[in-house]
């Protein structure tokens, strides 16, 4: 247990020490949300209505920007190796680390989402469905991160190949998530949503680490 | 630190062992006998397969053939091998310090306190700076800190040498045989000559 916190607050300090790391994912997030309406004009009727889809886009888009982190630093360094030779199992190091991205990649979009509510013309009960909906859904895409950034990291370009391996399994986690904003279906279908979104979070986070450890340990030699 | 480990009768052995990457064959039929308390010096060329062997001891290569064993361990304790590679792990905006309690964290095994092994290397002074800050010589000494931190018996060494200083060439040499008569193993692979007795040699011919 010692070993998985020492992993968690290493990751949490080398992010958070990361020179604007953070504040760039933040501002990645609220900049893609903030072109859409220059893109599709001003139409508040429309930009509400597509807002729950923008949200989901921009931070998918922003937490695929934070996964080159998660392994590569790692392995460049020679810490993965010696990830292999530690006492407690590959699987728990890839565990905490999916935490710490979670954390550090997710949870500041999240908080950041009331400015991009304000800018897509957001309602207070929809922007609160929002913030449900990425809670419940954001560990689903940095468990899927961590496998794709995992089976990646050994190739060269692994930074861009992670995205267009994970974007795949990541759809089911963009169409529950939108639907569990948009109440279009009825407040039944969105709460359906909302619950299979959040199993889907639940078994990605108890596979990825098991699948990322797998793939490291095939990757390298 | 408690004598959890009953050095005396481990011994690392390895039988008819291949070594090599992918399908590259870098040397063969190598058998090992290390008992505790005794270290072998790994000599030969560029190329000839020194650090492979190492990784492949360590258990994060793969043996192309034959096998590696510790006799008389009992892999409770956890994971036997230290290795320190060509790389240190050390990663910057990270102290020094914090960079030791890392990897006492999850290496386990606590033997030296963090403070005292960073003042044994020779880096008490540098304990709260950036590890990215450290020379190259003193972020080899923070890699060699690793060892210390976490009790494993057998420690496998790859250049460790390289960036040292001649003090430093001589701490290393007394952190070897420190380790060695409190019954370890060690394992090198170098170009230098490091001044610890008894060292057997084994020599890799490239192309083997």
């Amino acid at each position: 247990m010692s070993g998985f916190l020492s992993v968690l607050s290493r990751e949490i300090r080398l992010s958070l020490r990361g020179g604007g790391e953070i504040l760039t994912l933040v501002l990645f997030f609220v900049i893609v949300g903030a072109v859409v309406p220059f893109a599709v004009g001003p139409d508040k009727a429309l930009l509400a209505r597509i807002a729950p889809g923008i949200v989901w886009i921009a931070a998918f888009l922003a937490m695929l920007l934070g996964l080159e982190k998660l392994f590569g630093p790692d392995r460049a360094d020679g810490t993965l190796a010696l990830y292999r030779l530690a006492d407690i199992p590959l699987s728990a190091v890839v565990a905490a680390k999916v935490i710490a991205h979670w954390l550090t990649a997710a949870l500041p979009l999240i908080l950041a989402s009331p400015a991009l509510a304000l800018l897509l013309a957001m309602d207070g009960e929809t922007f609160g469905r929002t913030v449900l909906s990425l809670l419940l859904g954001t560990p689903a895409l940095a468990g899927f991160g961590a496998i794709g950034a995992a089976v990646t990291v050994a190739t060269r370009r692994g930074g861009l190949l992670a995205p267009i391996l994970i974007a795949p399994l990541s759809v089911p986690v963009l169409i529950f998530g939108v639907g569990a904003i948009s109440a279009s279906g009825g407040p039944d279908q969105a709460q359906a949503a909302a619950l299979l979104l959040a199993a889907l979070s639940l078994m990605v986070l108890v596979l990825s680490p098991f699948a990322a450890a797998l793939a490291i340990d095939w990757g390298e030699d | 630190m408690t004598e959890r480990h009953v050095h005396s009768l481990l011994c690392l052995k390895t039988f008819a062992l291949g070594v090599g990457r992918g399908e590259t064959v870098l040397a063969r039929d190598i058998a090992l006998s290390v008992p505790a308390g005794s270290g072998l010096m790994l000599r030969g060329p560029n190329g000839a397969g020194k650090s492979t062997l190492l990784l492949t001891l360590a258990g994060l290569l793969d043996p192309l053939e034959g096998s590696v064993v510790i006799e008389g361990y009992d892999e409770d304790f956890g994971p036997a091998f230290h290795h320190c590679g060509h790389r240190n792990a050390i990663r910057p905006r990270l102290t020094a310090i914090e960079t030791l309690e890392f990897w006492c964290g999850i290496n386990g095994n606590a033997a030296l306190p963090v403070a005292e092994a960073l003042d044994r290397v020779g880096l008490s002074r540098q304990a709260k700076l950036d590890a990215a800050y450290l020379s190259a010589g003193q972020q080899r000494r923070l890699a060699l800190a690793r060892l210390l931190v976490s009790a494993r018996p057998v420690w496998l060494l790859d250049e460790p040498t390289s960036a040292l200083d001649t003090e430093g060439q001589r701490l290393l040499a007394g952190l070897i045989d420190d380790h060695l008569a409190a019954g370890g193993i060690v394992v090198i692979a170098s170009h230098d000559d490091i001044a610890v007795d008894g060292l057997a040699v084994l020599t890799l011919e490239s192309g083997a």
